[in-house]
């Protein structure tokens, strides 16, 4: 079943330009401090270089981040923006999401700020539908703390804090979001402009939480952790993109492809072996977040499948626009008259 | 309508009215069980005194578990009212009157009857196994063990249920209406009006008709009880109280901060985000505020206490009132977000009703022992004013006057209220809404830096208040955090004396916040001993010294309702008497406070029970101090 479309467009109500702008108009004066290398510096291109693309207005944008790396990164963009605390920003950009629909805003977070310390506030924010663009940094590692491992490292991961291996098992952050029905769940490569591109502009449309994790390369602490989905003879093996309403394929000749599995579950085969209508069509406005599941559930975390794209992508109400809504049916129902509050139903006079 | 047992006169020949009796004040103990309505029926007979002009104070007492196991010691809830034909300012140290449901109820609160006290039982519960429950070996109401006081054993289940005979509900619907069975004969006892009770019993249960006919006719049976029975020899008048000219109406500490919050959002013009997570005694804030939308607030209520405070910043940075409401526990929860709230120099109301702690500690008794927690809870030096209302009504001029603090200097500012002030209840004269002062903010709307962009630290000279620029705002875009920020610029700064700076920039700002100046009652003129207290514990200070007075003591009180910043004067009063006795429920968190700042060795009395301080005690106490300082 799709969902129903509520006509809602998600930058409604932000206000735009007809100024042409440039990357250069979002880059502010302070000099970015990520090390060398750092796989920050080409999502914040990106970033800088997609954003003139949707027309609003720079002062209507807010960046809003938490503790981390990748969480300075609104001190770089030109626009207003808040270096909040740990975990937090979620819970930060909810209220000012909340209390200003002219506002067009954004989550910077890593994988430790949005589901170590911040998980709580991630899943909440997801199944509630904020009208927020959530941009999560994995690089699979604690950077900012100087190399212990996060909750998206493989298990046995070696740092300082784990000499003889990490215990746990790492959460996949799409599976994730998908678990707590957030509306839009995307993700991207930091080194593929093109598709971090399309994930972000599709992200910006849409009204309501999007979820959108980029893997990062951390080149100081955890170097080369996403190498093999950038090796020319690798990647199109692993590398699996979704395009919606056309048929999961992949491969360097289109070899492989996705299909039904038992209990709802998808897997990879071999287009020679199952034939092209047995493939899988993209569906990401399937309103049963199962399917996108399933799609993130073709490998585990060890790379072999690796999916980008937007899984899902569906319409519902957001929790900023209806509680919006309260106030304002509110205001029509009733008079805001504050000395009848005041007064109340019961009063007794004293008399001088 | 004779069924009942009393311990007065029995029902023979005509009817004759009872004699009158005029008091000046009455206090009133309804004790039952967590599920007998002792919290409603209370409720209700302090709406049936405020409704006849006397002055009143309420103060509730129940059990955290919603229902505590039925009968036993920890399922009693009660209700304390004291009304007066005078100004009053306690809810009462002992009931004159105790109203017991139950065994239980009666074991867990007769000590606090003095003797000749009058006592009025609800036999029905008075069974067996009820009594082996709360470990009476014999039924107390057939030995000598309450001889000292005025017992009236009424049958209130069994006559409940006869007097519902007829309108076709069960015998445990009937039953359950036994409370207000009780509340109608106090009623008649105390020449109550009783028009209120019965149009909010039908306005309470407009959707169930039956139910509220049932309440309504017990209600009713009760007054009739009384007024027929000859049981009651006596009955009791206290007249309306002389207070200030103007109108009134009851108001519980939790509904007055609500509205002050609600008129502070009209008076700034700014609509209010309240982001909150339940937690007892504060989410009756919540569940006011949330019917008031149409003033322009909105209430999130978040995944945990972080969010709840997060959103609230949020929706401060966005040029909103942001404000969360919380207990001890909480504030916890709260304190890095109250941390970047000081870095980032954004208007927060924080309300904090303290309860008994540490830990989970008593959720439902009242303290005020997170004054240290409000003054230095949070890592570095992190100063936030804070402001403690002294009763229930006060809490309106306590939220406007957080708010007002918060809007002019950009801060976090906590309010500490207390389980006392907030579920207790007294008269408020309602104040006139022209006369609410004006909270309104200007938003930065110019660059103001030296190189032609905004620069979110330039501080307002008289103030230190920094600019406030709200994104929407062109050409003003700017970046703030939790990191350091350079003096002025706003930007990220790890320079020596630029942290030196900034820390003592964010402390003078709070140090220089204006507060009125303390003022002193001291009706004698010459007392040598000053009482001063803080928060809740105003109205029982305030009844101490009355009667110490009484005694012919002389001695003086000051409030303090600004803890930070200190009144600028406070030193100077502290230095005026040969002893200050501070009185706290706490360990002398305020004492410490007066102690380190003013290097005055204050008395400090204090008390940790989960309940208000008794004025018989702090009488004695006070008059004690005052007798060794005169003899001296």
């Amino acid at each position: 079943m799709t969902a129903i479309d509520l006509g809602l467009p998600g930058l409604a109500g932000v206000p735009t330009t007809d100024e042409p702008q440039k990357a250069k108009d979002y880059k502010s004066d302070q000099e970015v401090r990520w090390c060398p290398g750092c796989g920050d510096y080409v999502v914040l291109n990106a970033v800088q270089s997609f954003l003139p693309s949707l027309g609003l207005k720079r002062e209507n944008i807010v960046f809003v981040s938490g503790i981390g790396c990748s969480s300075r990164f609104p001190y770089y963009m030109n626009t207003y923006g808040m270096h909040s605390i740990h975990g937090r920003a979620p819970a930060i950009a909810t209220g000012l999401a909340t209390a200003r629909p002219d506002l067009s805003v954004w989550v910077v977070t890593g994988d430790g700020d949005a589901l170590s310390i911040g998980g709580n506030h991630l899943i909440h924010t997801l199944r509630r539908n904020v009208n927020l663009k959530i941009l999560l940094f994995n690089n699979r590692i604690y950077g900012l703390t100087k190399g212990q491992y996060s909750p998206t490292s493989e298990p046995g991961k070696v740092t300082k804090s784990t000499p003889m291996g990490s215990l746990d098992h790492p959460f996949n952050p799409v599976s994730l979001a998908l678990g707590a029905e957030a509306t839009f769940v995307g993700r991207a490569l930091d080194s593929d402009r093109k598709g971090l591109t399309e994930v972000l502009r599709q992200a910006a449309e849409h009204r309501g939480s999007a979820l959108v994790e980029i893997y990062q390369n951390c080149p100081i602490f955890n170097d080369g952790a996403f190498d093999v989905l950038k090796e020319p003879g690798e990647a199109a093996q692993r590398l699996i993109d979704l395009e919606h309403g056309k048929p999961i394929r992949f491969g360097a000749e289109g070899e492989f492809g996705v299909v039904r599995a038992g209990f709802g579950s998808l897997e990879v085969a071999k287009v020679s072996e199952v034939g092209e209508d047995a493939l899988v069509v993209h569906d990401a406005h399937l309103e049963d977040p199962s399917y996108a599941f399933a799609l993130s559930r073709l490998s585990t975390q060890d790379l072999s499948h690796t999916v980008t794209g937007v899984f899902r992508s569906v319409r519902r109400a957001t929790y900023d626009d209806q509680a919006r809504a309260q106030v304002e049916d509110a205001k029509a129902a009733k008079p805001a008259d504050l000395a009848a509050l005041l007064r109340g139903k019961d009063t007794w006079t004293v008399i001088a | 309508m004779s069924t009942g047992v009393d311990g007065g006169t029995a029902a023979t020949g005509a009817q004759r009215p009872p004699a009158v009796t005029k008091l000046d004040r009455v206090v009133i103990r309804f004790a039952g069980d967590s599920g007998d309505g002792m919290q409603l029926t209370g409720d209700r007979f302090t709406s049936e005194a405020a409704a006849f002009g006397n002055d009143l104070s309420t103060m509730p007492n129940f059990p955290a578990e919603i229902r505590a196991p039925q009968g036993t010691i920890p399922g009693v809830s009660s209700f304390q009212v004291h009304f007066a034909d005078y100004d009053i300012l306690t809810p009462g140290d002992r009931p004159d009157v105790l109203v017991a449901m139950n065994p239980a109820a009666l074991k867990a609160n007769i000590a606090d009857l003095p003797a000749g006290g009058t006592l009025i039982v609800n036999t029905d519960e008075f069974i067996k196994r009820n009594l082996t429950k709360v470990g009476y070996a014999a039924n107390p109401l057939e030995d000598d063990s309450l001889a000292a006081y005025q017992v009236h054993q009424v049958a209130m289940a069994t006559i409940t249920q006869g007097a519902l005979a007829d309108t076709g509900l069960g015998k445990k619907d009937a039953e359950r209406c036994k409370n207000m069975f009780a509340l109608g004969l106090l009623s008649w006892m105390y020449h109550r009006p009783t028009e209120g009770t019965e149009r909010f019993l039908r306005e309470k249960f407009a959707k169930k008709p039956d139910i509220a006919e049932a309440n309504v006719l017990a209600f009713r049976a009760g007054f009739y009880y009384g007024e027929t029975t000859e049981a009651f020899a006596v009955t009791f008048e206290v007249a309306p109280a002389k207070l200030a000219p103007g109108t009134y109406r009851q108001i519980t500490g939790n509904t007055a901060l609500a509205y002050g919050l609600v008129a502070a959002a009209q008076q700034s013009k700014l609509p209010v985000l309240l982001g909150t997570y339940p937690i007892t005694p504060a989410s009756d804030i919540l569940h006011e505020l949330s019917k008031y939308k149409q003033f322009g607030i909105t209430t999130f209520q978040a995944e945990d206490e972080i969010a709840g405070i997060c959103a609230a910043l949020g929706a401060s940075y966005g040029g909103a009132l942001g404000v969360t409401s919380t207990s001890g526990p909480g504030v916890a929860l709260k304190s890095e977000t109250i941390g970047l709230g000081v870095m980032t120099e954004l208007p927060l109301v924080v309300i904090d009703v303290q309860r008994g702690g540490p830990s989970t500690g008593l959720p439902t008794k009242t303290e005020q022992a997170d004054l240290l927690q409000a003054m230095f809870g949070r890592n570095g030096e992190s100063p936030v004013p804070i402001v403690a209302p002294q009763s229930p009504a006060d809490c309106f001029a306590a939220a406007l006057e957080a708010t007002h603090i918060a809007l002019k200097y950009r801060t976090p500012v906590l309010l500490l209220s207390d389980g006392a002030v907030a579920n207790g209840s007294e008269p408020w004269l309602i104040p006139d809404v022209d006369s609410l002062p004006d909270l309104t903010v200007e938003f930065a709307t110019e660059p103001n830096g030296p190189d032609g962009t905004f620069w979110p630290y330039v501080r307002d000279p008289e103030t230190l208040a920094r600019a406030w620029a709200i994104p929407g705002t062109p050409g003003l875009q700017h970046r703030i955090g939790g990191l350091e920020k350079a003096d002025g610029s706003g930007n990220i700064s790890y320079e020596p004396d630029n942290h030196e700076r900034m820390v003592r920039l964010r402390q003078a700002k709070i140090d220089g916040i204006e507060v009125p100046d303390l003022t002193v009652h001291d009706p004698s003129g010459k007392a040598r001993v000053l009482v001063l207290g803080w928060g809740s514990s105003y109205g029982p200070i305030g009844a101490a010294c009355r009667r110490v007075h009484k005694r012919g003591h002389a001695v003086a009180q000051a409030h303090l309702r600004n803890l930070n910043p200190f009144p600028k004067n406070l030193g100077e009063v502290l230095r005026s008497y040969d002893k200050v006795v501070v009185p706290e429920m706490n360990l002398g968190q305020l004492a410490l406070l007066l102690r380190g700042k003013y290097l005055v060795d204050v008395i400090s009395y204090t008390k940790v029970a989960g309940l208000p301080f008794k004025a018989e005690e702090l009488q004695d106490v006070l008059t004690d101090i005052v007798k060794g300082v005169d003899a001296a």
